[in-house]
């Protein structure tokens, strides 16, 4: 279970009490937090994008970033994927620190998000393989077969990638995702723009994968009832600090509200419970 | 295979099945070479004829017109590299597919690699056919100079790569709208790089930048080549010598702006 906290906050202070997650978490995690993220901040210019965020994570759990547009979440996946460089404040990833050593982690990492494509005239197979080429995937073709029938991607692995519907760009993105069966998962709105029912298949993928892989991830959505489903825990942001986090059960009740759409509601008018500006 | 080698040819198979499976594309990659040397072939045996109807014996004609079309084959060859790289930077540009390449494992020098090795079948693939023409069409036969043929193509070939680093280098910088830099800036260099004639006729104000081109050498050697038979090594040697300190600071605006684009973002965001 993650803690998060504003600038001093220590990431490592839930170990004491917090219990471990389900799922199969991997020998290489034992003893070692999955995400460690100590006063992230990202500046620019004169805005303050992400304000000194701390947090952490355990293995095969997880981790729900929720938050208005602009609170910073989109920010700090990029921190994370190590393709924006925080302005202050460090993560380290699987045990490694993303400022100097960010290849050792990103090869045991995948992302996938609706608002960046695969190349569109690839076709669904050729796209599979240039990632599994990029992430090193020993026995590629048997892993694109497995990743084949798990996600139902036979009908139309050999059309271009731009020619498939959202549902179809979404499992191929997921897909993708997979390639490596990486050890830690960022997710920018997974489910975006698809119809409900591929919505749930895809949460279903979602939660096999980390349960049988002991994977964890880190998820990014506006959707509550995903996040409900989804995550152990949430981290609400605003204005690029944590305001509140807990489990979604604990927020519901600690808000007194019926589901964690209403608390988020409650966070961002600032009405109900006072919210915090930081987690102390 | 190594994964830094499996990384390099993820990213060049990515980019030859494009061309494997639209053929538009791959005659795309010969029209323009062909296109000029079909231009630049004829408008020679024209000045060829004009100057034996003048009285010039036709030995020295028929040189002039080997230096003309030796410089025609091998200046695409360095706009053919330029641009194979560019445009294959601009392909992820273009797919929006960035953001996906930056997060994987691949190193920036891997991806730079990776566009070399497009840049270099890019380059045979559209510049071959014109050299076949040529001999065919023009009897003019540029591997008949020898071997310093390989150092005149090495080294136009290394000019592209470092002028399309800058390139790429500027669109990390200014994104999309410098996109037109991956199509005229070498180009823009044309005419100080003597590729039709030596860097003697340019005027004087002119000439210290030809001489820091490295291309500028390269076609002085190819017309000594071509008209006295001689090789002219220090031509060589200074064109190495540029291709080598170009390449030094290419590299280093490279690493410096994708250093920025890292600061600013703008790698999730660098093609719209």
């Amino acid at each position: 279970m993650p803690l998060a906290g504003g600038e001093g906050a220590d990431p490592l202070a839930f170990l004491a009490s917090a219990p471990l997650a389900t799922g199969g978490i991997p020998a290489y995690a034992l003893g070692m937090h999955a995400i460690q993220v100590e006063a992230l901040t990202k500046r620019y210019g004169a805005t303050l994008a992400v304000d000194g965020i701390s947090f952490a994570t355990e293995p095969g759990t997880t981790l729900g970033l929720l938050g208005g547009n602009g609170a910073g979440k989109t920010t700090t996946i990029a921190m994370l994927l190590g393709i924006l460089i925080p302005t202050a404040g460090s993560i380290r990833i699987l045990g490694h620190d993303m400022a100097t050593d960010r290849f050792a982690a990103l090869a045991r990492m995948n992302f996938s998000s609706p608002y960046i494509a695969l190349p569109g005239n690839l076709s669904v197979r050729e796209n599979l393989r240039v990632y599994g080429h990029l992430y090193d995937v020993p026995a590629l073709k048997h892993r694109i077969g497995e990743l084949t029938e798990e996600l139902n991607l036979g009908e139309f692995l050999d059309r271009p990638a731009g020619q498939l519907s959202a549902g179809q760009k979404t499992r191929v993105a997921l897909a993708k995702a997979l390639i490596n069966r990486p050890d830690v998962l960022l997710l920018d709105e997974p489910t975006a723009s698809l119809d409900p029912d591929t919505g749930d298949l895809v949460r279903g993928w979602l939660e096999r994968y980390r349960a049988q892989s002991g994977c964890t991830i880190l998820l990014a959505s506006h959707n509550m009832a995903e996040v409900e489903r989804l995550c152990h825990h949430v981290l609400m942001l605003k204005r690029g600090r944590v305001v509140d986090s807990g489990s979604p059960q604990d927020l519901i009740d600690r808000y007194g509200q019926d589901d964690l759409e209403a608390v988020f509601l409650d966070i961002a008018r600032e009405r109900g419970k006072a919210a915090p500006e930081t987690v102390p | 295979m190594r994964a830094s080698t499996r990384r390099i040819w993820g990213m060049m198979y990515r980019h030859l099945t494009l061309y494997r499976r639209s053929w538009p594309r791959l005659v795309e990659l010969a029209y323009w070479p062909v296109l000029q040397m079909c231009i630049w072939g004829f408008t020679t045996n024209y000045m060829v004829q004009r100057m034996g109807a003048s009285g010039v014996a036709p030995g020295a004609g028929m040189l002039a017109g080997g230096a003309l079309l030796g410089g025609v084959l091998l200046w695409e060859v360095a706009l053919r590299s330029q641009m194979g790289v560019a445009i294959s930077f601009l392909e992820e540009l273009w797919s929006r597919n960035l953001g996906h390449v930056f997060v994987s494992p691949l190193r920036p020098w891997e991806l730079v690699a990776a566009l070399i090795g497009m840049s270099m079948i890019r380059m045979f693939t559209g510049v071959l056919p014109a050299i076949l023409l040529a001999w065919l069409l023009y009897a003019f036969n540029l591997f008949a100079l020898g071997p310093i043929v390989v150092l005149f193509f090495a080294n136009l070939m290394i000019m592209g790569w470092w002028v399309s680093l800058a390139v790429v280098s500027l669109i990390l910088r200014h994104g999309a709208g410098a996109e037109p830099l991956a199509w005229s800036l070498l180009f823009g260099l044309t005419p100080f790089s003597a590729v039709f004639y030596p860097i003697a006729v340019l005027p004087w104000f002119i000439q210290p930048i030809a001489q820091v081109l490295p291309a500028a050498h390269v076609f002085e050697g190819m017309r000594a080549a071509i008209l006295n038979g001689v090789i002219r090594w220090d031509h060589m040697a200074w064109a190495f010598g540029l291709n080598i300190v170009w390449t030094l600071g290419a590299a280093l605006l490279f690493a410096v702006q994708f250093r920025a684009a890292r600061v600013r973002g703008a790698l999730f965001s660098v093609g719209e």
